[in-house]
């Protein structure tokens, strides 16, 4: 279980994080949803202590990763996989070794071990034969999936996702969607998403929070945000472009 | 502009200074706390002493060899006036082991791979790869730094010294040709006046320049932002920065080595 409580974060004078309270349950496919900029990916990076927050605590199965460091954190950190929103590969690694970077960091496997277990990943994200490719020779679609399989490569009981379709097309969004969807239910996991694209919050979420001015203003299943009458949460999940949130009510 | 605008733009100026000197100086600590740490990668700091070291040997064989030359021809106006022409090899020589030869091959470096080291390392920063890292339960100073650390360092010194020795040939050149020193007698005014504190002094020098060149391209690269401009912004730093604090080190060192040696 993920538990945030009283998470504050500022960057000079801007409050990014305001007195953020959240739980997210073990197996659940959470999305948290915002406008760009509002600090979905802060958030993210605070779960998985990439930043350290002004105030406030994040408890993963019961420990707190705000007071950790060096082995202890990483030790947590080997239970994520997290998809960032630019896919993140490392440019001088051929495709293989980014999927097969936390085997080749944290394990004494052979090289034909690790060469199988990345091609059942690739395999799981629908691709085949890009072992060898330099991640620049790889289309936007195909570098989210390969950094989707390098998110999943070592078993992680928490993915955490950043903006997943954002820069691809439609198409290729779907098929992203319909792979978290996958994996959450074959690999069993805990999911965390950040989006602003509803149609993928609709389709992969089992709950969606909304974040706005610093804080968790709302969290329900996909129906009961479809339903909800809070007129902040209305004018988002519809895209319009008058409203509370524009007016900055 | 007023006067309280005028010190309140000061002050922002010397609180920037103070913060990047505790910034850079945090860094470095955690450089330090990582040198002897495993793990250790050492195929990674073998390829970047390739990148570093190899690719520099033809414009560093350029630079120093020009600079002997030009050090012989430009000591002959000189020395042909008081019909101390022998001298110039020892003047060669000197100049280049005590002083041009490692100030010279750390401004190359600094200029060529320091850059090269911001620029590779904050295009990772701002497309999120040393996040990633992270994530990854890998640290980004053990994975990224320290390889380029030692590379930098063990490159540096052997160019420095493979510089003192072109720089030699340089002046040995025109010494033969043009000043029509004899060859034994040019070769022993070259080497009869170097000790071994001279070599000594010029390799501590390049050890120095080394580790700042390294910090500080690593530092400006880890902490670009804000995309392509971002870190053409940072590499420019790194470079001005460098060449600032390479020959701050050098006046520095030559004071102390000078005091020291007396």
């Amino acid at each position: 279980m993920i538990e945030i409580i009283n998470l504050c974060k500022s960057f000079g004078e801007h409050k990014v994080l305001d007195d953020l309270n959240l739980t997210i349950n073990t197996g659940e496919t959470t999305v948290i949803i915002g406008r760009s900029g509002c600090g979905k990916s802060v958030l993210l990076k605070h779960i998985i202590g990439i930043l350290k927050p002004d105030l406030g605590q994040v408890f993963i199965d019961g420990k707190d990763i705000t007071k950790l460091n060096g082995k202890p954190l990483n030790d947590i950190r080997m239970k994520f996989g997290m998809l960032f929103q630019g896919s993140a590969l490392f440019d001088s690694l051929p495709v293989w070794e980014n999927v097969a970077f936390g085997m080749l960091e944290h394990t004494n496997k052979k090289k034909d071990k690790m060469l199988e277990r990345v091609k059942e990943c690739l395999g799981l994200v629908g691709l085949e034969g890009v072992e060898n490719l330099k991640p620049a020779e790889l289309s936007g679609g195909m570098r989210k999936r390969v950094g989707l399989a390098r998110a999943i490569c070592m078993k992680p009981e928490i993915i955490l996702y950043d903006e997943p379709t954002t820069g691809v097309d439609p198409i290729m969004g779907d098929a992203i969607n319909g792979l978290i969807k996958e994996l959450h239910d074959k690999l069993k996991v805990t999911s965390i998403a950040v989006t602003h694209d509803m149609t993928s919050a609709y389709k992969i979420a089992d709950k969606i929070a909304m974040l706005y001015e610093g804080k968790i203003i709302t969290l329900g299943t996909p129906d009961e945000i479809k339903n909800t009458q809070d007129p902040v949460v209305k004018q988002f999940i519809h895209g319009e472009a008058e409203g509370p949130i524009t007016r900055g009510g | 502009m007023n006067v309280k605008r005028w010190f309140e733009v000061l002050g922002d100026k010397a609180i920037a200074f103070i913060e990047y000197i505790g910034a850079i100086s945090i860094f470095f600590g955690r450089i330090l706390s990582w040198l002897f740490h495993p793990p250790f990668r050492v195929k990674e700091a073998i390829k970047q002493a390739q990148k570093i070291g190899v690719s520099s040997l033809p414009i560093v064989t350029l630079i120093s060899l020009f600079t002997g030359m030009v050090l012989a021809l430009q000591s002959a106006y000189q020395m042909q006036k008081i019909q101390a022409e022998m001298y110039i090899a020892s003047l060669v020589a000197l100049s280049m082991i005590r002083e041009l030869g490692p100030v010279l091959t750390a401004l190359v470096v600094a200029g060529r791979c320091g850059a090269a080291i911001t620029a590779e390392i904050g295009t990772m920063k701002v497309t999120e790869q040393v996040d990633a890292l992270e994530t990854l339960a890998t640290n980004p100073v053990n994975y990224l730094v320290i390889p380029r650390f030692w590379a930098l360092l063990v490159s540096l010194v052997t160019l420095t010294i493979y510089a003192d020795f072109i720089g030699i040939i340089g002046g040995y050149i025109i010494g033969i040709t043009k000043l029509h020193t004899p060859h034994h007698m040019y070769v022993k005014m070259t080497f009869d006046p170097i000790t071994q504190s001279d070599v000594r002094n010029g390799l501590y020098k390049s050890f120095v320049f080394g580790i700042v060149i390294c910090t500080i391209a690593c530092f400006e690269g880890m902490r670009a932002k804000g995309g392509a401009e971002g870190v053409g912004k940072a590499t420019t730093s790194s470079v001005v920065r460098s060449f600032v604090l390479i020959i701050a080190c050098d006046c520095l060192l030559t004071a102390l080595m000078y005091f020291i040696g007396r």
